[in-house]
C-alpha cells in the first residue's frame, strides 16, 4: 500500500500506514489488465473501443466525524461522484455510481464481494474509505479491481487536509485511469485561463484559476484592464500572461504562492504570446518592434530579450518541445499564416505545415509526440500533426476554436470556443486525441485561452 | 506624467465605450466604394475648442482607416484621411495622437495583436512621411480585442480591421 500527502509531507502522516495495512490486502499480485481477457487495457486513441463499465459504490467510513470538509460519511460519496465524473468525461468508460449502487461496508474495502458485483455486470470495481484521522486531516483510501478475475489491480492511500479533500478523489482518479489505460495521469491538475463577460465591443477578461474539472474557481485580476493568454509555468507556481496595465501591453508573471505580479518584459510598445520553456527558467515570446513580430525568449526573472526569428513578416506562437531543443510557432513569411519548427537557438527553421489553409498556435505536446494547432480555412478548428509536419488530423468542427492547450498526460485538449454573431461569447472545452469525446468545461462566466497546467505534485 | 497616463485611458475608454455607441456612426467613414465625405464642420452650437480630440474629430476627414483582411497597407481612401489628420497634426504641433490597431475576429488572438500592430504602425509610418514628428505618435495594438462592428459578417469585419487616431489633450 502506498500513502501519500498531498501537502508538505511530514512524517508524522505516514503513521496512518499501519492503519490501512491491516485491512488485509489481498494476497494475490495484481494481474497487468493487458494480460486479462474480461479487462483489455483501453486504447485512448481507438474511438471504436467499447466504454468500460466500472462501478463505484459510496466509499464507506469507519467512524462518522466531522470535519471541515464535511462529514466523513458524506464526504465518501461526494470522493466517489468526482471520480465517476472524471472517468466518465474520458468517454473511455461507463461509470456506474455512487447514486443507484448498493453501499457497502467498510469491511467490504479490501475484500470485494465479487459475486455480487459480476451479477451487476460490472469489468472493473473502485472502493475506498474517508477517515478522519486524529491530527485533523483526512485519508482516503482508493482500490481498483478486476471484477471477471477477482483481482485487485491498484491501491493507493491519500492523505489531505480537508480543504483539499477533492484532490483525494483526483488522485484516486488519476490511479484507476492510469492503470487501466497505460496513460498518464492528469485529473489532479488545475486550469489558469480568460474569464469574460460584458458585451462583444468591451469584453471584461479576467486572469483565473480553477480545478480541472472547474471547481475551487477563483479571481486572480479584478478586470479593469485587458488580460490575455496566460501560461502556467512548470511547476505550476507562476503564470506569465499579457495585460494592457496601464495602457502598455506586455508580459507580467504572476506569482500565486504570494499573489503579486511582476512586469517581465520593459521598454516595448508590444509584448505578448508568452510560454515557458520546460525547466521555467526561460519565457518565449512575441515582441513587436515598429509593427515587425519576432519570437525572443528572456529569463524568466527578466533581463535582456534575446532574439529568435529575424523574417520581416509576423512570427509568433512559440511553444518548446519537452526536452527543451526544439521551438515550435507560426509565421506568415510564406504570405499566410503557417507552422515552422527550428532549434532552440533559432537556427534550422524548417516550415512543417502544408494543408489548406492558415496555421497557427502551435502548442508541443508534454509528451513530445504531437503538435496541436489551431486551422483556419472556413471556421477555426483544433488539430494534431506529429512535430515533422505528418499525420495531420483535425479533432474539432466549429466556427471559432482557438488555442489548444495539452493535458498533462498529452492525451486531452483544451481550447476556446468563440461563438458567431454579436453575443461575443466564449466557452472553454475539451476535446480527447480521437475528436470523438468534446465537452464544454463549466466556468462562472464565459472563458478563453485556457492553459492546462502541471499534475500537481 | 502619472496624470497623462489617466488622461490616455480616460480618453481611450471614452473613445472605445461611449464612441462607439454614439459618436462613432458619425464620424465613421462610409461603406467601402461610398462617397467621400469630408466631414463635419463645427457644431451648431459653437464648434470645440481649437486642438482638442473633439476638434480633431470635427476637422479631419475620418479618424479612422481601414485595411483589407489580414493586410496592412494604406489605400488610396486611407491616405486622404491620414492626409487631413497630417494637416491637422501639423496645424497643432504640441498635440500627442495614439494610433490604435485593430483586426477582425477571423484571425488567432495572438496573430491579430501582431496584426493591429503593423496596421497601426503603417498609419505612423505615413504620418511621419508627411511631416508628423514620431516622437508624437504612440501605438497600440488591440488585436480583435475591440471591435466596433458586433456582427460576423463581412460588413462588420470591415469596419473592424481599422486603424483610429485619437487626440490625447
Amino acid at each position: 500500500m502506498k500513502l501519500r500527502t498531498l501537502f508538505a509531507a511530514t512524517t508524522a502522516f505516514l503513521v496512518a500506514v499501519p492503519t490501512l495495512a491491516q485491512e488485509q490486502p489481498t494476497a494475490q499480485p495484481a494481474a497487468p489488465a493487458g494480460e486479462s481477457q474480461e479487462l483489455p487495457t483501453i486504447d485512448v486513441t481507438d474511438e471504436s473501443a467499447q466504454d468500460l463499465t466500472i462501478i463505484i459504490p459510496p466509499m464507506p467510513t469507519q467512524q462518522v466525524v466531522s470535519t471541515a470538509a464535511g462529514s466523513t460519511d458524506a464526504l465518501g460519496r461526494q470522493v466517489s461522484q468526482i471520480i465517476a465524473d472524471n472517468l466518465r468525461n474520458t468517454g473511455l468508460f461507463k461509470p456506474l455510481g455512487p447514486t443507484g449502487v448498493r453501499a457497502i461496508p467498510v469491511s467490504e474495502v479490501s475484500a470485494p464481494d465479487f459475486g455480487y458485483w459480476r451479477g451487476a455486470t460490472a469489468q472493473a470495481l473502485v472502493h475506498g474509505f474517508v477517515r478522519a484521522n486524529g491530527d485533523g486531516n483526512l485519508t482516503v483510501g482508493c482500490y481498483l479491481y478486476d471484477v471477471a478475475l477477482g483481482t485487485e489491480l491498484a491501491r493507493e492511500g491519500f492523505v489531505v487536509r480537508p480543504a483539499d479533500w477533492r484532490r483525494a478523489a483526483h488522485k484516486c482518479s488519476d490511479t484507476v485511469y492510469t492503470r487501466l489505460t497505460g496513460e498518464g495521469p492528469y485529473f489532479d491538475s488545475r486550469v489558469i485561463y480568460v474569464s469574460e463577460t460584458g458585451p462583444k465591443n468591451r469584453r471584461i477578461k479576467r486572469l483565473a484559476i480553477m480545478d480541472q474539472d472547474g471547481a475551487n474557481h477563483r479571481f486572480l485580476t479584478n478586470g479593469q484592464s485587458i488580460v490575455l493568454t496566460p501560461r502556467f509555468s512548470p511547476d505550476e507556481r507562476r503564470i506569465a500572461y499579457m495585460s494592457y496595465q496601464n495602457d502598455k501591453p506586455s508580459l507580467y508573471v504572476y506569482d500565486l504562492s504570494n499573489g503579486t505580479q511582476r512586469l517581465l518584459v520593459t521598454n516595448v510598445s508590444l509584448a505578448f504570446a508568452p510560454r515557458f520553456s520546460p525547466d521555467g527558467r526561460w519565457v518565449l515570446f512575441t515582441m513587436s518592434v515598429a509593427g515587425n513580430a519576432d519570437v525572443y525568449r528572456i529569463a524568466a526573472g527578466g533581463g535582456t530579450p534575446q532574439r529568435l526569428t529575424t523574417a520581416p513578416g509576423i512570427d509568433t506562437g512559440g511553444s518548446y518541445s519537452p526536452d527543451g531543443s526544439k521551438i515550435v510557432f507560426e509565421s506568415d513569411r510564406s504570405g499566410s499564416q503557417q507552422l515552422y519548427v527550428m532549434n532552440a537557438d533559432g537556427s534550422n527553421q524548417q516550415r512543417i505545415s502544408f494543408g489548406g489553409g492558415r496555421y497557427a498556435t502551435p502548442a508541443w505536446s508534454p509528451r513530445g509526440d504531437l503538435i496541436a494547432f489551431t486551422r483556419m480555412g472556413g471556421g477555426f478548428r483544433i488539430g494534431v500533426m506529429n512535430p515533422s509536419g505528418g499525420g495531420e488530423k483535425l479533432l474539432t468542427d466549429a466556427w471559432g476554436d482557438e488555442g489548444p492547450s495539452w493535458s498533462p498526460n498529452g492525451r486531452v485538449l483544451l481550447f476556446s470556443r468563440g461563438a458567431q454573431g454579436p453575443s461575443g461569447k466564449s466557452d472553454i472545452w475539451s476535446v480527447d486525441l480521437t475528436g470523438s469525446t468534446s465537452r464544454r468545461i463549466p466556468t462562472q462566466l464565459d472563458g478563453s485561452d485556457p492553459s492546462w497546467g502541471p499534475l500537481r505534485p | 506624467m502619472a496624470k497623462f497616463k489617466t488622461a490616455l485611458i480616460v480618453a481611450t475608454m471614452a473613445v472605445a465605450v461611449v464612441g462607439c455607441q454614439k459618436k462613432r456612426p458619425e464620424t465613421l467613414p462610409p461603406g467601402p466604394g461610398g462617397p467621400v465625405d469630408p466631414g463635419p464642420g463645427p457644431g451648431p452650437d459653437g464648434g470645440a475648442q481649437p486642438g482638442s480630440a473633439e476638434h480633431f474629430r470635427q476637422n479631419v476627414v475620418s479618424d479612422t482607416i481601414n485595411f483589407d483582411f489580414d493586410q496592412y497597407d494604406i489605400d488610396s481612401r486611407a491616405r486622404q484621411i491620414l492626409d487631413s489628420q497630417a494637416q491637422w497634426l501639423t496645424q497643432y504641433p504640441n498635440t500627442r495622437i495614439t494610433l490604435e490597431g485593430h483586426a477582425d475576429e477571423r484571425g488567432t488572438r495572438e496573430y491579430n495583436l501582431a496584426l493591429g500592430d503593423r496596421r497601426a504602425n503603417a498609419a505612423k509610418n505615413y504620418l511621419a512621411a508627411r511631416g508628423v514628428s514620431p516622437t508624437r505618435i504612440t501605438t497600440i495594438s488591440y488585436g480583435k480585442e475591440r471591435p466596433i462592428a458586433l456582427g460576423s459578417d463581412e460588413a462588420s469585419w470591415a469596419q473592424n480591421r481599422r486603424a483610429v487616431t485619437i487626440v490625447i489633450n
